[in-house]
């Protein structure tokens, strides 16, 4: 059954169609004082929301170490195969020899990259992090694929809490208390 | 100027051959005529062109957005206030627009009809230069006081000229409609066509009440220039308020401005007449469409707002001289730039009537409203 939907009847004025008109342009010329509402984008940045996914990137700890260990579950989750990950080993003069491991290369396709996180999640030393950075440009396809330096210096340094590959004891007197 | 008044008297029997007159007078008035034609017609382009900025940047402000204000041209950005004045206010904008539509590719489609094709944005943009000629812009006064417009051609019955030829504007639309040989430009110029005949019976009216008036204390009632001489104490719009939201309202329909763009109206007709137009043809009509708001605003702001005067019951005053024909000038064209603004303002405002709400308002509202008004005045004038 067809449902009649009832019409409010329309008023003298109403139906006259001015006074509509008249209030309709006082609207947009109060309009016209307000205050923009676009971001003037090359001058003005946006404010990202908390947990923004930019760009992946590879970071350092608070020592300057890269925490990057080359499992490559990042390379294997990676939805889009944006990423190639080079094992490498830790020269053992290294003071770090006994973590054994680090990428030789390291390379993110920020063309093929989808940002969806999921290397982020996937990583176990969270060495792969997205950060702020949404404006990726380039004038060739080559130099869209970043690689390990390129990656580093776009990451920079994230400190964590518990220093992973320390001793216990040592972290232990990080946090000023007994293990 | 009053050379020229003079050269007029001697020249024009003349040129219709019934009296001597040197060559080279007869030679220097046409000149002139020419040159005070070019001026009228420069004033009504700059118009057509500085209000594209302004629909841009009006209806911007209006959606809470800058408009164009990033074209810069390298050399005259640089230039200090200056450069960035025009930057912000998208200036520079209208010169990178004017050089796309030049420097596009013209194509001329393989199944349109060609000399009416091509005729098309001509006949749109040529009657409202005809017509820019015939528009009173201000007045002056010669040595013996009597006052003269400040126009190219003052002839008697010049409103009648501008709403008899200012009409033939739709003529482009019907043209370009019937000669591109496609559905959607066809049924914007039926649409055009049937708008604008029916639209132009109820601006005549409206003005025919004006005209009732102008009979009663005028020997030429049908002189622009008479009927804005006759406005230096009462406005017409404040004697006929009807008659004045009567012309208006066709105004709207006449120049296709939304709420009656039924000619165009992208949403149902892609882009309605000028679909298959590009390039500097789409650029012709363009400034035609924004020239004939130009020419409305004129025409009524010289029948219903008084004109070149500033205010109701205030006009420069004579002794002033040609300050007074200057700042009588500065008055009409803020007058045309304030109905621009209207126009533009009202367009960003009102959505687009059906097309039988079109045709039902105006023949059964504004029609007989405007019957009666005439008749109204007819009755005042007879008593």
């Amino acid at each position: 059954m067809a449902i009649v939907v009832e019409r409010k009847k329309l008023g003298f004025f109403e139906r006259l169609y001015l006074p509509q008109i008249i209030s309709g342009l006082w609207i947009t010329l109060k309009n016209i004082f307000r205050p923009r509402v676009t971001l003037e984008y090359p001058d003005q940045a946006p404010v990202l929301p908390v947990g923004y996914r930019g760009a992946p990137t590879l970071v350092k700890d608070s020592e300057g170490r890269e925490k990057c260990v080359s499992c490559q579950l990042c390379e294997f989750v990676c939805p889009s195969k944006a990423i190639t990950v080079t094992p490498g080993e830790i020269p053992a003069d290294s003071q770090y020899a006994f973590i054994e491991k680090a990428p030789a290369e390291f390379k993110i396709d920020m063309l093929r990259c989808i940002y969806c996180g999921l290397c982020e999640e996937a990583c176990p030393e969270r060495a792969i992090v997205l950060q702020n950075n949404f404006s990726i440009n380039g004038a060739s396809r080559a130099e869209l694929i970043y690689n390990k330096t390129k990656l580093y210096a776009e990451g920079g340094v994230l400190p964590d809490k518990i220093m992973k590959w320390k001793r216990v004891k040592d972290n232990a007197e990080l946090e000023g208390g007994s293990h | 100027m009053s050379y020229l008044i003079n050269q007029t008297a001697t020249c024009m029997p003349a040129l219709l051959g019934t009296a001597d007159c040197s060559y080279a007078d007869m030679a220097l008035f046409i000149v002139l005529k020419v040159v005070f034609a070019l001026a009228a017609i420069i004033v009504i382009m700059c118009f057509a062109a500085l209000s594209v900025v302004a629909e841009r940047k009006v209806c911007a402000y209006i959606q809470g957005r800058y408009g164009p204000n990033r074209t810069a041209i390298p050399i005259i950005a640089a230039i200090p206030l200056v450069g960035n004045f025009l930057k912000k206010n998208g200036l520079m904008q209208l010169v990178a627009d004017g050089l796309k539509f030049l420097l596009k590719e013209d194509p001329l489609p393989a199944h349109v009809s060609k000399l009416w094709y091509l005729a098309a944005p001509i006949m749109s943009l040529s009657p409202i230069l005809i017509c820019a000629c015939l528009i009173p812009f201000g007045v002056w006064w010669d040595s013996g006081g009597a006052a003269h417009p400040l126009a190219a051609a003052n002839i008697d019955v010049s409103l009648l000229a501008v709403l008899a030829i200012g009409a033939l504007g739709v003529y482009g639309a019907i043209m370009a409609g019937w000669s591109s040989n496609s559905k959607f430009p066809y049924m914007g110029a039926i649409r055009a066509s049937a708008q604008v005949i029916s639209y132009e019976l109820t601006m005549a009216l409206a003005a025919m009440s004006v005209v009732l008036y102008m009979g009663s204390v005028s020997d030429s009632p049908l002189s622009l220039f008479e009927i804005a001489s006759a406005q230096e104490q009462s406005w017409f719009f404040m004697t006929q308020p009807l008659a004045a939201l009567l012309f208006i309202v066709a105004l709207f329909a006449e120049t296709n401005r939304l709420p009656f763009d039924m000619a165009e109206s992208e949403t149902d007709l892609v882009s309605g007449f000028h679909t298959e137009y590009g390039s500097f043809k789409f650029g012709l009509f363009f400034v035609g469409e924004y020239g004939h708001v130009a020419l409305g605003s004129a025409l009524f702001i010289i029948l219903f707002l008084g004109a070149w005067n500033p205010l109701p019951y205030i006009s420069y005053p004579e002794s002033w001289g040609w300050i007074s024909t200057l700042l009588g000038f500065i008055t009409f064209l803020v007058k045309i730039s304030a109905m621009i603004f209207f126009f533009i303002w009202v367009r960003w405002t009102l959505p687009r009537f059906r097309y039988d709400q079109v045709m039902a308002l105006c023949w059964k509202c504004l029609m007989p409203l405007a019957l009666a008004n005439l008749v109204f005045y007819m009755a005042i004038a007879a008593i």
